[in-house]
């Protein structure tokens, strides 16, 4: 039996109520998760969720996968022990902007610098939900939350250049928002070797409600979004405008410009581009400065060994030399003496 | 040359000591590794500061290696030294107070100059040597001249040819105690393998040493320790960390299950993780983790995953993982974190021995979260201990602390090698029956099934919420709590119904029981073995088990008329110990970063028994 053909959405559901407030948007997350996994050929029990600590981390408890909720900021390292145990396995790693970017960085960062193989999903509400509204390490300065009554006087942290800086193999972008482009990118990342970083922007509509309201506003999301194809101008506003390099001035930088016809000005998204440079000024667009679109889909995609490819490569190249280890090799070896006749027989009897 | 009188001697306690870069170590290995295979019992206490390389012949850099040779069966180092070799006026500064009177005292004049002297804090010109003479046998031996000389005709620089001296000291204690210099002259051309030439000097060097001896006619006799009446069998010498990991390598052979190991270098574990790194080819998977945290969180995946997974570390990396220990607690997943105690509190005192993470280990976690706890005694022991560090680990489905110091990390011994048969059995199953698994199910043991990702039917979620038995579905309401709470803690107790009947050596009742668990093993036993030979009705009991504690050790301690705990800290096994029996006991503590004197458990014993025999 191919079980796998025969997988749909309902297979991924778990028993039992799903419990994030209503309006949330992990909702719509959750289930764009839940359709594209059965379309991937791989056995539902293949699949493993890990989570850690946060609104976003209750993930693993609505699937019917194999799942590990784990500790704040920890999920990486759990993630990254059971892909090195079972390669096999399809590891996917469910995050937030607080788990991820301040308690759990510094995981965040080994994981992408190792190349784990793992699928690893950020959502970023740019608020700390699970203790009721606090500010993130993606809330913008100046930000009024309970323990920032003038102002958070943080400077914010963009994901994806953190992502890019760690030396990340695949970096996009999405929104909750928009499940049909999500669903795209959770494909992609689904086909990448090694570890695939995606950013969904989720609405949290108790804390941080319409956080990303100008992506979605009938007025402003032509102009506020800039959707990335590979091979294509960096096109946006119904193509009435476009991003260009400008190198004219001390350091190479983006620049807005109209798009009358003439594609070959304009920047063309390579997310396989060996250099990061562009990526991270593709990724900064609209984050840093407001006044640009931003660019949502992949922004980098580049191929590299992963951790457990060539931890196993290393494990079967030294088999192959040595030949596959016996208890008795372990223990009567090095610098070993014989007292009396008797000798302790190494055999098993 | 003369041909001198061998004097025969029981035994010898030798230290080494210089600049951590002056070799000690190593010379002080070569020793053991010589005298191991010439057949006496061996026991060793590497001592070294813990900066790679303080400033050159100051007290901060002394380096130390102690070795006890023995045609006798011995378990410590020993208390007192018989002979100090001293390469210079900071190393003989620092350790002349542990010499015997009338112990020998090598020193290498050359390096008894007025620059030496400012550094180890004598005044420049002073003469520290002629006063010790009235006390000691102090020889005085220009050694690193006599390198220099043995090496003139070689093209080494004036640097490699100066660092060869500690095998001119090697040599003259060869000679003087009467050993072949072959095993030494073995390792180092497979040392050197690549540099001949330096293989070359060190031989050379060796050797003068050794006829340096021959020469100067200084001494009346030379030593001789006989052959140690040892059990037959195949040896190894082997430090504990180097046991330890075998041990978990040995486990996984065992229970036919790759070994993953999630650690981050650490003072004195770290050691764990380079031996395992050579056994790839066994199926170990070694992962150097960015920190304490996520090397347990790797191996908890690890776990997860189906492997056997432990990872290492000391006290402060013990905080470190707590959380996550407490997480492998609650999600009843085995894996075995080691404890190497080191000399605490915080960053403490890195390179020295202390037993004081016992309470941390057992008690160092929020909410109600019992842990087996297992402990090594001796270098060679850390095998048996991590074997059954794992067997409860798995047969449980708990996470378990194993727990060893520096003084056995470093220390080494010789090891009868075991009979592979006669290794342990450990039951380990993974449940793959859709039909009938629940998470949360329990066994007899209460131990609850382990179905690894990838076994179809079996999903489930595990996580650190409480949770309902059977279904392990996430409920919080207090009865559930309750019955959870009652439940892990039964599971760790009933780690004790598996245990064999405690051992005691000595005497099954009388005056005093001395109850002992970690590295004050060896201090225990010889002390005990001096009390019952001087005719105290005394027994030793030392323990593998620290939690649960095995079932019989109330009714064992309430035989005797005095239980004496002797710990390398202010009392924590003696707490945990009188709150289980209402026994009362005399506690011995000593947190001098030393293992105890034999001289003094022994003095301590006999005024708790009050001198009747």
């Amino acid at each position: 039996m191919n079980a796998t053909q025969q997988l749909t959405k309902k297979d991924f559901i778990a028993e039992g109520d799903v419990k994030w407030c209503p309006g949330c948007g992990d909702y719509s997350i959750l289930s764009s998760v839940q359709t594209v996994l059965p379309t991937l050929g791989i056995p539902k029990e293949e699949f493993v969720f890990i989570s850690g600590i946060g609104c976003s981390s209750r993930f693993p408890y609505y699937m019917a996968t194999y799942g590990f909720h784990t500790i704040h900021g920890r999920a990486p390292t759990v993630a990254s022990g059971v892909k090195m145990a079972n390669p096999k396995l399809s590891v996917w790693m469910v995050t937030g902007d607080g788990d991820g970017l301040s308690i759990g960085a510094n995981h965040t960062m080994h994981m992408l610098r190792r190349n784990m193989d793992l699928k690893v999903m950020l959502f970023n509400n740019r608020i700390y939900g699970l203790t009721k509204g606090q500010y993130s390490p993606t809330s913008e300065q100046g930000k009024v939350t309970k323990t920032s009554l003038m102002g958070s006087i943080d400077a914010p942290l963009n994901p994806v250049s953190y992502a890019i800086a760690s030396g990340a193999t695949f970096v996009a972008r999405t929104s909750a928002a928009n499940p049909k482009h999500m669903q795209e990118v959770l494909n992609a990342a689904a086909a990448h070797k090694g570890t695939a970083f995606i950013e969904i922007f989720q609405n949290c509509n108790i804390f941080n409600d319409g956080a990303f309201a100008k992506y979605l506003n009938k007025e402003t999301k032509d102009s506020e979004n800039l959707v990335l194809e590979a091979g294509k101008p960096l096109l946006f506003n119904q193509d009435t405008l476009g991003i260009v390099l400008d190198t004219s001035g001390p350091s190479p930088e983006l620049k807005v410009e109209e798009y009358k016809g003439d594609s070959s000005r304009f920047i063309t998204h390579n997310p396989n581009a060996d250099s990061t440079t562009m990526a991270y000024l593709i990724g900064q667009l609209g984050i840093e400065d407001p006044s640009f679109p931003t660019a949502m889909g992949i922004i980098r995609q580049v191929s590299r060994p992963t951790y457990d490819e060539v931890l196993y490569a290393q494990e079967n190249e030294a088999k192959a030399k040595k030949g596959e280890g016996s208890l008795k090799e372990l223990l009567y070896s090095g610098e070993i003496w014989t007292v009396g006749a008797e000798k302790n027989s190494p055999e098993p009897v | 040359m003369t041909t001198l009188n061998k004097e025969k001697l029981d035994s010898v306690t030798i230290r080494f000591v210089g600049d951590s870069g002056d070799g000690m170590q190593l010379t002080g290995n070569q020793f053991t590794s010589t005298s191991a295979m010439f057949g006496n019992d061996i026991s060793t206490y590497p001592n070294f500061p813990a900066e790679i390389r303080a400033p050159q012949g100051t007290l901060a850099g002394v380096s130390g290696f102690q070795i006890r040779i023995s045609s006798n069966q011995i378990h410590t180092p020993g208390d007192e030294l018989d002979v100090l070799v001293a390469m210079n006026p900071a190393a003989l500064k620092t350790n002349i107070a542990d010499l015997k009177q009338n112990g020998f005292v090598f020193v290498n004049q050359d390096d008894f100059n007025p620059t030496n002297l400012a550094k180890a804090g004598y005044d420049k010109d002073a003469d520290i040597l002629t006063p010790l003479k009235a006390k000691y046998r102090v020889v005085e031996v220009p050694l690193s001249a006599m390198t220099v000389e043995t090496l003139k005709d070689t093209n080494l620089t004036a640097k490699d040819k100066e660092r060869c001296k500690n095998m001119f000291a090697l040599g003259l204690m060869y000679f003087i105690y009467n050993r072949p210099s072959d095993v030494t002259e073995e390792w180092l051309r497979t040392k050197f393998k690549k540099k001949p030439e330096l293989a070359d000097a060190n031989i050379k060097v060796l050797k003068a040493g050794y006829n340096f001896g021959d020469t100067i006619e200084i001494f009346q006799s030379t030593f001789e320790v006989p052959k140690a009446q040892i059990k037959p069998g195949t040896y190894r010498n082997i430090t504990g960390n180097e046991s330890t990991a075998l041990g978990f390598v040995a486990a996984s052979k065992i229970m036919n299950k790759d070994l993953f190991i999630g650690s981050y270098p650490i003072t004195p574990a770290t050691e764990i993780l380079q031996e395992l790194a050579k056994y790839k080819h066994f199926g170990v998977k070694t992962f150097q983790a960015e920190d304490e945290i996520a090397g347990i969180g790797s191996a908890l995946g690890a776990s997860f995953a189906g492997l056997l997974a432990i990872t290492t570390t000391s006290g402060p990396g013990i905080a470190l993982k707590s959380e996550f220990m407490n997480l492998a607690m609650i999600t009843e997943l085995p894996i075995v974190i080691c404890d190497i105690q080191r000399g605490g509190p915080s960053t403490g005192l890195p390179t020295k021995t202390e037993q004081t993470d016992l309470l941390q280990v057992m008690f160092g976690r929020n909410g109600e979260s019992p842990m087996p706890i297992v402990a090594a005694r001796s270098p060679s022991d850390c095998f048996a201990a991590a074997i059954e560090a794992c067997r409860i680990a798995v047969e449980h489905m708990t996470p378990v602390v194993f727990l060893s110091d520096t003084q056995i990390a470093i220390g080494s011994e010789p090891w009868l090698l075991p009979n592979l048969d006669a290794l342990p059995k450990i039951k380990v199953e993974h449940h793959t029956d859709a039909s009938t698994f629940q998470p949360y199910a329990r066994n007899e043991l209460l131990a609850r099934p382990w179905a690894k990702p990838g076994t179809p039917g079996c999903e489930h979620t595990l996580g650190g919420l409480e949770k309902e038995n059977i279904t392990g579905k996430v409920n919080l309401s207090s009865g559930v709590h309750e019955e959870m709470t009652r439940i892990r803690a039964k599971k760790v107790e009933n780690v004790a119904r598996q245990l064999p009947a405690t051992e005691i050596f000595g005497e099954k009742s009388g005056d005093l029981l001395i109850l002992g668990w970690g590295s004050t093993y060896g201090s225990i036993r010889t002390t005990t073995e001096k009390l019952l030979s001087s005719g105290y009705k005394v027994g030793q009991v030392h323990l593998r088990h620290l939690n649960p504690m095995p079932n019989d050790l109330g009714a064992i301690a309430a035989k005797y008329k005095h239980v004496m705990i002797p710990e390398l800290n202010s009392g924590q096994f003696n707490m945990l110990f009188r709150a289980k029996f209402l026994i009362d006991t005399k506690a011995v503590n000593q947190i001098n970063t030393k293992p105890f004197n034999v001289s003094d458990l022994t003095r301590i014993a006999e005024e708790i028994i009050g001198g009747k025999r």
